[in-house]
């Protein structure tokens, strides 16, 4: 009995460090050691686990670490900061498949020892199955999506929401058999075929800019199950963890939703279809979209005190981080006040714009939030936004029939000068024409972010 | 029931933990904590090591890798992104 209070008291240390490691998460100083002391908790945990004394067979479990290091160590380190948000999907999926595998094989092993197992076992063992099956596949549609494996478009089909409840009953149903008769577990692995069909159809009807929220919510989906296994195993660490993390993921989840006005079950279920009696696309730009040379844009930045830079999606994807820094440092040494200004939902991830941004070396303090730059927008003399769309559409707050009626937005209209680099005026993600494009005070320079703002920098330095 | 009682503090000291965060650092957030949740880790390492069956040794090798991925996968790369949030000197 020594030994299990032994390795219980160090699950409790891991735990502690779990919690201290994600408390150093709240200031970038600290972060870096925050991270630390959450791997050592790892560490530790693995390390006691592996004296266990019934484990009899150290090979098989050294060989599975090897494995998992190296394909995970190469991922970590060979992965460009844009497609951040596919690898932490794909990460979500395999803590989700090592519980449903963790838990099928508690369940066959608690069958072979005991006639009746209890039933904390056999329903969390169910729970585990249903929701790591749905982290599974779902995060990995979702890695698909990102990855441009498959169309990033919602794939929408007839009936499909009462095909998902029938799954889910259908799921839900054979986790009561479960529990009702644990001996036949081969019912546990029909149970994680119906959910993995369950996960793909969650998420292929949900599209590119709602894919935060997804990847949120299946980091939440991750943890839960890493939680519900540890119920399985009635093991603390796991349950502790696992619901750090699934407190994490809802949290997350929670202020993307506000950030795009929107509920969860809309997100999900609700069809993101633009209206039909909106204006349409000619209406608002026939004739009044200007468009400007970088030659030109460059005398605005010239004669500009304060800029205000806003990144979107198209600046991961034309990896355009790098050269809007050098733009930033040349504006700013020249006396010219430039800060960030990053929309909550901006990109493919909570906090994908920072992050590219980081990897710029662009200080941290010079990326503002939303509510923050809304404040003194009026003042900005130029706004720069580079491949945003629907973050930055003002009918956001002023059309209430339109599909972002009420999402907040950075208000950049309301600044002296937009400049928008922009591929061409197709709709983003929502669909709808965005009459900022079309405003006085804006001017498109259309192009390739990358090519767009090289150009501008290299006529900036001429200039 | 002590087991339940445990999952719904952790979930509370998540929530008062977690809002703390700023967005800036959201996404290193979300790798970082999905690195702790592959802590499944510990059930699986368990599952191969015990060898009751051959299936549950075979289940067990399997989770130990998806979960190993996991793990040093998450931890390394919200590493790497820390560092560049580091202010450069």
């Amino acid at each position: 009995m020594h030994d299990s209070a032994f390795i219980n008291f160090v699950y409790l240390i891991a735990s502690a460090l779990f919690i201290f490691g994600l408390k150093g998460l709240t200031h970038p100083r600290t972060a870096v050691r925050g991270n630390l002391l959450s791997a050592l908790g790892m560490l530790l945990a693995v390390l006691v686990t592996l004296v266990n004394q019934h484990i009899i067979g150290y090979s098989i479990i050294l060989v599975g670490l090897a494995v998992g290091t190296a394909i995970g160590a190469v991922l970590a380190v060979s992965i460009q900061m844009t497609a951040m948000p596919q690898l932490v999907a794909i990460f979500n999926g395999f803590g989700g498949s090592a519980s449903v595998l963790v838990a099928g094989a508690a369940l066959v092993e608690a069958t072979l020892f005991s006639d009746s197992p209890s039933l904390q076992l056999t329903a969390a063992t169910a729970a585990t199955g249903i929701i790591g099956a749905v982290t599974f596949w779902g995060s990995l549609v979702a890695f698909a999506k990102l990855q441009g494996l498959i169309s990033e478009k919602a794939v929408l089909f007839n009936g499909q929401q009462l095909i998902n409840a029938i799954l889910a009953g259908f799921s839900l149903a054979i986790g009561v058999w479960i529990v009702v008769d644990p001996s036949f577990t081969n019912l546990y692995w029909i149970l994680v075929v119906v959910a993995s069909i369950l996960g793909v159809l969650l998420v292929i009807p949900i599209g590119g800019a709602d894919m935060p929220v997804v990847i949120a919510l299946l980091n939440s989906y991750s943890g839960l199950a890493a939680a519900a296994t540890g119920f399985v195993l009635s093991n603390n660490v796991l349950i502790i963890s696992g619901s750090l993390v699934g407190a994490s993921g809802i949290i997350l989840t929670q202020i993307m939703c506000t950030a795009m006005n929107r509920s969860l079950t809309n997100v999900l279920f609700g069809v993101f279809a633009p209206t039909e009696d909106g204006p349409g696309a000619d209406d608002v730009y026939a004739g009044k979209v200007k468009s400007t040379s970088p030659d030109e844009a460059a005398m605005l930045f010239d004669s500009a005190q304060r800029v205000v830079i806003v990144p979107g999606y198209g600046l991961a994807v034309s990896q355009a981080q790098h050269v809007v820094r050098d733009l930033s440092q040349l504006l700013e040494s020249r006396g010219i006040q430039v800060e960030f200004a990053i929309h909550p939902v901006a990109g493919r991830m909570p906090g994908h714009m920072n992050v590219l941004l980081a990897e710029a070396d662009v200080e941290y303090d010079k990326l503002k939030e939303m509510d923050e730059i809304n404040l003194t927008m009026a003042q900005v003399d130029v706004a720069l936004v580079i491949g945003a769309n629907d973050v930055v559409n003002p009918l956001a707050r002023t059309d209430p029939k339109s599909p972002i009626a009420g999402m907040p937005i950075i208000d950049v209209d309301k600044s002296r000068t937009v400049v928008v680099v922009k591929r061409s005026l197709s709709p983003g993600f929502a669909g709808i024409p965005n009459p900022l494009f079309a405003a006085d005070n804006t001017l498109m320079m259309f192009g390739d972010g990358k090519k767009a703002l090289l150009e501008l920098v290299k006529c900036l330095k001429e200039g | 029931m002590a087991v339940f009682t445990i999952f719904v503090l952790a979930i509370f000291v998540g929530f008062e933990v977690i809002t703390k965060v700023p967005p800036t650092l959201h996404t290193p957030l979300m790798s970082g904590s999905n690195a702790v949740s592959g802590i499944t880790l510990i059930g699986a390492i368990l599952s191969a090591g015990t060898q009751h069956t051959g299936l549950t040794t075979i289940l067990g090798f399997l989770a130990v890798v998806f979960a190993t991925i996991n793990v040093v996968g998450g931890f390394l790369v919200t590493n790497r992104m820390l560092e560049m949030f580091r202010k450069k000197n």
